[in-house]
Order: C-alpha cells, then structure tokens, then sequence
C-alpha cells in the first residue's frame, strides 16, 4: 500500500510538522494552535504506522487504545491546576514505561520485523528499557513527592553515591553484554539475565536518583525525566527502525534538556551538582524546622496595622511576588482580588516572576493565569529586579527562598549565588507567609526582620481577605 | 534501515529542537513542557507496530506480544491523550484572559 519511499517522505513532513507545533508554542497567540498541530502530527503518525505495516484491521489494538484515551482525558479533565506538576510528572513516567516495553518487546523479538542491524537493534532495546525505567521509577517518585505521598524532603541513604555509581557500572555491563546476545549462553537465557538486570537496576537507579532530590529542585528534576523520556523514544525507535519516533523523540529529548538548562542556571547550579546530590546540605537542615508546623500568628503584624493601612492606600506602584506557598494555599484568585482592588484605586500592579517559582517552571503564570491576571502584567526577574527600589509597595505571597537576600552574601549556604527578587530594597513589604521557618533551601530569610516588613502569617488566602478589607 | 542514518536523524532533530525552544518565554514553560511530555509518548508508534506485527506473524509469544504490547499501547495512549489534553486546558487558559482583558 505505501512504499518505503512515501512512508519516508511522510515521516519527514510530520517531523517537521510537529517542529513548527512545538515553534508555535512558544508564543502565547499561536500556542493552542501549535498545540493542536503536534497532536494532529502524533494521530496521522499512528495512521500512517498502521497502514505501512498493514495492521489496520486488528481488533485488539483499537481497544487498548480506547482504554488509554479514556484514562488519560479522564486524568487530565479531572485533574486541578495545583496538581498539574505532579500529572506531568506522572505522564511522563508512563511514557517512558511504554518505551521500556517497546524495548522489551524488541528484545524478545515479538511482533518485529526481520532486522538487517541485529546487534544495533539488541543494545538499543536495552538502551530504551534502561532509560525508559529510569524515567518512570523517577517520575514516580517525583509525582509522589509532589503529591505528598512521599517525603518532600531529600532521603540519603547511607551508601547513596556508591549505589548510584554501581548499579551504573551493571547498567553499563548490561547494555555491552546484550551486543553479545546468544553468544554467551545461550540466546534464551541471556535475554532473561539481560532482562531481569536492566530492569531491576535501572528501577533502583531511578528510585535512588529521584529520593534524594528536595522539593526545591523538583522542576528541575521533572523537566530532565521530560528531556529523558524522550530520549527513551528515540531510542526505542532506534531498536525498532522507526524514523519518526527517533526525530521526534529527539526533538524532545533536546527541548527538555534546554528547559533543564535554562532553569539551572536561574538556580546558579549546575546539573551536575543536582544529579550527585549537593543540595543534600539543605535537606539536614529542613528535616529539623519541619517538625514546627503550627503557624504562629505574629504579634508584631498586629501593631503595625496602622502604618500598613497607610501605606497601602497610598500605593501608586505595587509589585506582587507569588511562590509555591501561593499554589499550596491555592490563594491565586485572592490576590488577583487583591490587584483588582489596588487597581481600582489607580496603582499600578505587576507581577514579578522568579524562574523557579514554584515546583515548575512557570508554575506562577499558569496558577495566575487560572485566576485571569493578565499575561502583560507578569514580569520576569530580569525585566522587573531594578525596579523593585522605584516601588511603593511589595506584596509577597507564600514566596521565600527566591527573594532571599542571603543568596547574596551568605557564603556556603545552598541558595548563595542564585539570583533573587530584590524584594529587599521596597521601602515597604509585606509577606503573607504561612510561618517564618526557612524555605526548601533551608536558609533563615534575614527579611523577614528588617525594617519595613510587615509579616503576615497563616493561611494566605486569609491574609490577602484582610489586604483587601484593609484597603 | 542503516543505523548511521537513524543516528543521523537523531542528531539532527536533536539540534533542530534545541535551537527552536530558545526563544520560549518563561511564561509558556510549563505548557511547553507539558506539550513536549505529550509528544514523548510518540513511543506509541513502536507500541501499535509490536501489537499488531505480533499477531500478524501469528508469532508463538502472540499472548506475551498482546500482553506487553497492549500495556505498552495503553500507556503510550495515556501518555499522548493526556499530555495534549492537559496542555490544551492551560494554554485555554492564557487565552481566556486575553478576551478578557480586550473587553
């Protein structure tokens, strides 16, 4: 039905269909489009795999993925935006487990066809389970650390380096090993050893790799199980000779190791560092403020009262500074009353964004963007930070490790060197945080006493109730 | 097919991507990603060609092929009907209040 040739030339005009998808998501008026068009391109590739291998007509095929198309938009109608880190997470993951099954399948030689690169197909079967494991056991554990299932806080264990590099060594042997499939043995039984190796150990690498990373480096963590699941697809498709599953699967393999990037280095850490676990420094230090988890309500808020009424009504410029405590408290529809009623009076309100906001990026805009603040109005840290000398008034809601100015001077502390909101020379801040414990980084925000601060503790959505009456 | 040429298109495509997402505002990062998670399971090509290869062949591991194979068609669906589901109701989002602020 559809020679070699056309399949080609159609898997290449998909590829680079779904290029002009992801291009066109990356501006807000053409993004539902492009969003549109990358799902096309995905639906016509499965058309076009199901008639080249002329398999059109197998029942079973259309029932699993009926199953699967109801699972996921059940997921993801269900699902609420403050949980919308730990779905992506989870996708992920599955995504990666089915790239662990096409390896599988590879290895085993079912359903495959007759492939003239043996040996290539084998150690890319095994490469694809490996990776495709690694993704889901980690993006597990990430959607369960976001989803509070798990602990947030890292889990060290006690030989946690030397199991990591280890089971890379086995890994390692492992995929060498499957070039040799049926010459060591014999083809059954070195399948079954490959098998049961690559698959118990890249588990335990991705449980072990995924533990120990806190709560602060959680983006980072999922953008990279992103970058890898897509890595896992072009692999499987290097197993199976299927040219778009291997361009696309790049496209996103190297797109999410740009978003990876990207994020690091508004973090001032470097992917290595992340991945061998110094950031643990900061996870000793959390485990002990965790155990203090009634908020006290400050009583020096209360005095001030007076003097923040004042200088809440006469604010003509306000910068409002969001964080994670924000979508906890899932208080986005608060504050944007609270802009409301600013505006109302003619200030001037702007958002200021720090990159790693919350526990993904962009996080902020998609929580504040649910809540209809519009996006001209939501200001990066680069756009905004000279600005926050020029301005009456700093609103800070459930934000900390991003405006701490230790980060600035405190030598050897996890957050020193990340850039940070300037949030520190506003004449006047006020800080709806739920307590005054440090945040993910474990650092004490010397802020919160300085002059011209006004703390507000407990539930944000309470605070900003206040603001607004206030006002 | 040759295994330099798939190479090749991954190295390619592996450029081409990198050099298309530097332009994303931040703002767009968290649909970008989802959209980009939705794409990875892109897998489900391999899936769907295992599943349907396996029963053609009439292959003697037909049940294991159905079994593996049809989790894997579930999962990669999951993966795909999800991921664009769950970016197409964010970036609605970002739209809405654009309408919203044109009034």
């Amino acid at each position: 039905m559809i020679t070699p040739t056309i399949y080609i030339i159609i898997c290449a005009v998909l590829s680079v269909l779904v290029l002009v998808g992801i291009s066109m998501m990356s501006k807000v008026k053409t993004a539902v489009m492009g969003n549109f068009l990358s799902a096309a391109s995905v639906f016509v590739g499965v058309l076009i795999t199901l008639l080249y291998n002329d398999i059109i007509s197998i029942a079973s095929m259309y029932i699993y993925m009926l199953v699967g198309i109801i699972i996921g938009s059940t997921l993801a109608l269900r699902v609420k935006m403050i949980q919308m880190p730990q779905l992506v997470a989870l996708l992920n993951g599955v995504g990666g487990f089915a790239s662990a099954l096409v390896g599988i399948l590879t290895l085993l030689k079912i359903g495959q066809t007759e492939q003239a690169y043996p040996i290539f197909s084998d150690v890319t079967a095994v490469l694809a389970i490996v990776i495709g494991m690694i993704t889901l056991v980690g993006s597990l554990v990430a959607a369960g650390k976001l989803h509070k299932l798990l602990p947030q806080k890292p889990v060290i264990w006690k030989n946690h380096a030397l199991i990591l590099n280890f089971s890379l060594v086995l890994l390692t042997i492992t995929i060498i090993y499957s070039a040799f499939v049926g010459k060591i043995i014999s083809q059954p039984v070195d399948i079954a050893i490959i098998l049961i190796v690559s698959i118990a150990i890249s588990s335990l690498f991705g449980y072990a790799f995924s533990i120990r990373v806190g709560g602060a480096d959680m983006p980072i963590t999922i953008s990279l199980l992103n970058s890898l699941s897509g890595v896992a697809g072009a692999i499987a498709g290097m197993a199976i000779s299927d040219i778009l599953l291997v361009s696309v699967g790049g496209i996103v393999g190297a797109s999410g190791l740009f978003l990876t990037q990207i994020m690091c280095r508004s973090m001032n850490r470097s992917l290595m560092d992340i991945l061998t676990g110094k950031t643990s420094v900061a996870g000793k230090k959390t485990t002990k403020t965790q155990a203090v988890t009634e908020p006290k309500k400050d009583e020096k808020a209360e005095t001030k009262q007076t003097s923040t009424k004042d200088v809440l009504k006469n604010a003509k410029s306000v910068i409002i500074v969001p964080g994670y405590g924000m979508a906890l408290a899932q208080a986005q529809h608060q504050v944007k009353m609270l802009a409301n009623t600013f505006e109302s009076k003619g200030a001037q309100v702007r958002y200021a964004i720090h990159p790693v906001a919350g526990r993904m990026p962009g996080h902020m805009n998609v929580l504040l963007a649910e809540a209809d603040v519009s996006y001209e109005q939501l200001y990066e840290m680069d756009a905004i930070n000279d600005d926050f000398k020029n301005t009456d008034l700093v609103v800070v809601i459930g934000a900390n490790d991003v405006l701490n100015p230790a980060a600035r001077d405190a030598e050897g502390t996890p957050i020193y060197g990340m850039p940070v909101l300037n949030v520190d020379q506003c004449p006047n801040v006020i800080i709806c945080n739920y307590d005054m414990q440090p945040g993910y980084a474990g650092v004490e925000n010397p802020l919160y006493h300085k002059e011209g601060v006004t703390m507000m503790l407990g539930d944000a959505k309470d605070s900003l109730a206040k603001l607004v009456e206030e006002l | 097919m040759n295994p330099i040429y798939l190479i090749l298109i991954f190295i390619v495509a592996t450029l081409v991507g990198y050099f298309i997402i530097k332009n994303v505002p931040s703002l767009l990062h968290t649909p970008l990603m989802s959209g980009m998670n939705a794409l990875s399971g892109i897998t489900i090509l391999g899936a769907v060609a295992a599943v349907g290869l396996s029963v053609l062949y009439e292959d003697q591991s037909i049940v294991v092929g159905q079994i593996l194979g049809g989790l894997a068609v579930i999962a990669a669906t999951v993966n795909v009907v999800g991921g664009f589901v769950v970016t197409h109701r964010m970036l609605k989002m970002f739209n809405k209040k654009k309408k919203g602020g044109n009034k």
